[in-house]
């Protein structure tokens, strides 16, 4: 029963505005009742489906990138204490960096035939950020008795890095990892917003599109289309780190 | 002949002595239990005999080498990412051993603390007894000269931590290693050691060397012989004298 509490919720949510809507008589292209979203939805369907995979497919390339660079960047610091300095006030300068304030910039940088390029840029400014610092606290969070197990062995400092720290990072590997696709895939949608174009015709696009029309319907379509979108990756990186976890631990 | 000495070593954090002046020596195959209060330093010591850890003043001497010496923490201390029989060739696989040898000779190893079959659980499907005795069979896989314990029993129920002191005296039998072990319980030091050294309280000197007579590993009922008795009384006195000092 309580399972169903949410669901109750939205289904009253969405009957009062419905009945407000009509009773209010509101003009649609203020505030459509979600029978026309509904509608809207169901027209636009294939292009908000598309516009979708566009900008899912930049916040992936994104998280790749992201990935790589973050954990590299994370391992060399872990190698050598000079380039754990260099490197983190560096890293903490992209984070505290708001990408809508870089986008132009990126995209003149990205050729202004190449908006993709400078969206997947974006996207993995915002994506970086948590990976890597869940890389660094993870390599820093082998058990310090293993450490001095290590060190009593006389293993070398790939050995330290390769069959201590990283293992022993795996979980924060996993938990950044997390929380950077959710951001990789925000950062895309704010890319698509801050480049504005109709090269790359992503969910954020059709609603800037919709927006200019006053499709207001159709605006709250791609909206939804992006929760769910959203929703969806959430719970596949759940289970994607419960699983990880499962491995990494045995049980 | 001496495996390993501390030679009048002086341990200082911040200001002020945690260890020393403290002289030691080991002597190859002896069993040694280093007893006092807690904070007078005795995880130091072990540490230093480890060369984990440098003396702010004094020297050590190492006659067994790296490779040479084991430690046994007061947890497990095993990867839980690795199996049972992975975290036990490790030591090997990091010392350049090949894999297929560094792993059967892992099996062997925990076939000799009674894990034959335990090789491919992980930590977290172990009780702390077995987690233990696998950390037990980690130290000795290397077959080190020089075996360092650092209240390895102490999170364990007294049933599981008698087993484990026989096992390890067993254990000792075999390729007779010097064992140097830290514990708060004077028993556990009598029946275990074949010499207790006594730490007054920090910065810990030695209070008391004392003998303990008797065959290893120990009969069963040495814990009720008269010379159990004597020396378990002794050890008290002089850790209450050590305190009190």
């Amino acid at each position: 029963m309580s399972r169903l509490a949410p669901f109750v919720l939205v289904a009253v949510l969405l009957a009062a505005w419905e009945i407000a809507c009509r009773a209010l008589h509101v003009p649609a292209y203020f505030l459509p009742p979600p029978s026309a979203v509904a509608l809207a939805l169901k027209d636009n369907l294939p292009t908000l489906v598309a516009a979708a995979g566009r900008t899912l497919s930049t916040a992936v390339i994104a998280l790749v990138i992201a990935s790589l660079v973050a954990q590299a960047l994370a391992i060399l610091t872990a190698l050598s204490p000079l380039l754990d300095r260099a490197i983190r006030p560096l890293a903490s300068v992209v984070q505290v960096t708001p990408v809508v304030a870089i986008a132009p910039l990126l995209l003149i940088w990205a050729g202004l035939d190449h908006p993709g390029r400078a969206l997947v840029a974006l996207a993995v400014l915002v994506a970086f950020f948590p990976i890597f610092s869940g890389a660094v606290s993870g390599l820093r969070a082998a058990d310090p008795d293993l450490e001095r197990l290590f060190t009593l062995y006389g293993a070398g400092r790939w050995q330290r890095v390769l069959r201590l720290r990283l293992p022993s990072a795996i979980p924060f590997l996993l938990e950044g990892h997390k929380v950077g696709a959710g951001l990789a895939l925000i950062g895309a949608v704010v890319a698509e917003f801050g480049a504005g174009s109709g090269k790359v015709q992503g969910l954020a696009w059709q609603m800037l599109d919709a927006g200019n029309k006053l499709q207001t319907a159709r605006m709250i379509a791609a909206l939804v289309v992006l929760g769910a979108m959203g929703v969806a990756l959430h719970a596949l990186l759940e289970a994607v780190e419960r699983a990880g976890l499962k491995w990494w631990r045995g049980r | 002949m001496i495996v390993a000495a501390l030679n009048g070593v002086e341990v200082e954090y911040g200001p002020g002595l945690a260890l020393g002046p403290l002289s030691l020596e080991i002597g190859a195959g002896e069993t040694v239990a280093l007893v006092g209060p807690s904070g007078c330093g005795k995880s130091t010591a072990l540490r230093l005999l480890a060369g984990l850890e440098a003396p702010t003043r004094g020297s050590i001497t190492r006659a067994a080498g790296r490779g040479e010496t084991a430690v046994v923490f007061q947890a497990p201390t095993l990867a839980p990412w690795l199996s049972a029989q992975a975290n036990v060739a490790l030591p090997l696989e990091l010392a350049g051993v090949a894999q297929t040898d560094a792993h059967r000779r892992a099996a062997e190893a925990l076939a000799r603390v009674g894990l034959a079959g335990a090789e491919t659980k992980r930590p977290v499907q172990l009780s702390g007894g077995m987690a233990m005795r696998v950390s037990l069979a980690r130290a000795l896989v290397t077959e080190p000269k020089l075996l360092l314990l650092d209240e390895p029993f102490a999170a364990l129920d007294e049933i599981t931590r008698r087993t484990l002191a026989d096992d390890v005296l067993n254990l000792w039998a075999a390729t007779r290693p010097a064992i140097v072990f830290v514990t708060h319980n004077v028993e556990e030091a009598v029946y275990m050691a074949s010499r207790v050294v006594v730490l007054t309280r920090g910065p810990g000197r030695i209070a008391a060397d004392l003998r303990v007579d008797g065959p290893m590993p120990r009969p069963p009922h040495f814990r009720a012989e008269a010379t159990f008795r004597a020396t378990s009384e002794a050890v008290s006195a002089a850790l209450a004298e050590g305190v009190a000092a």
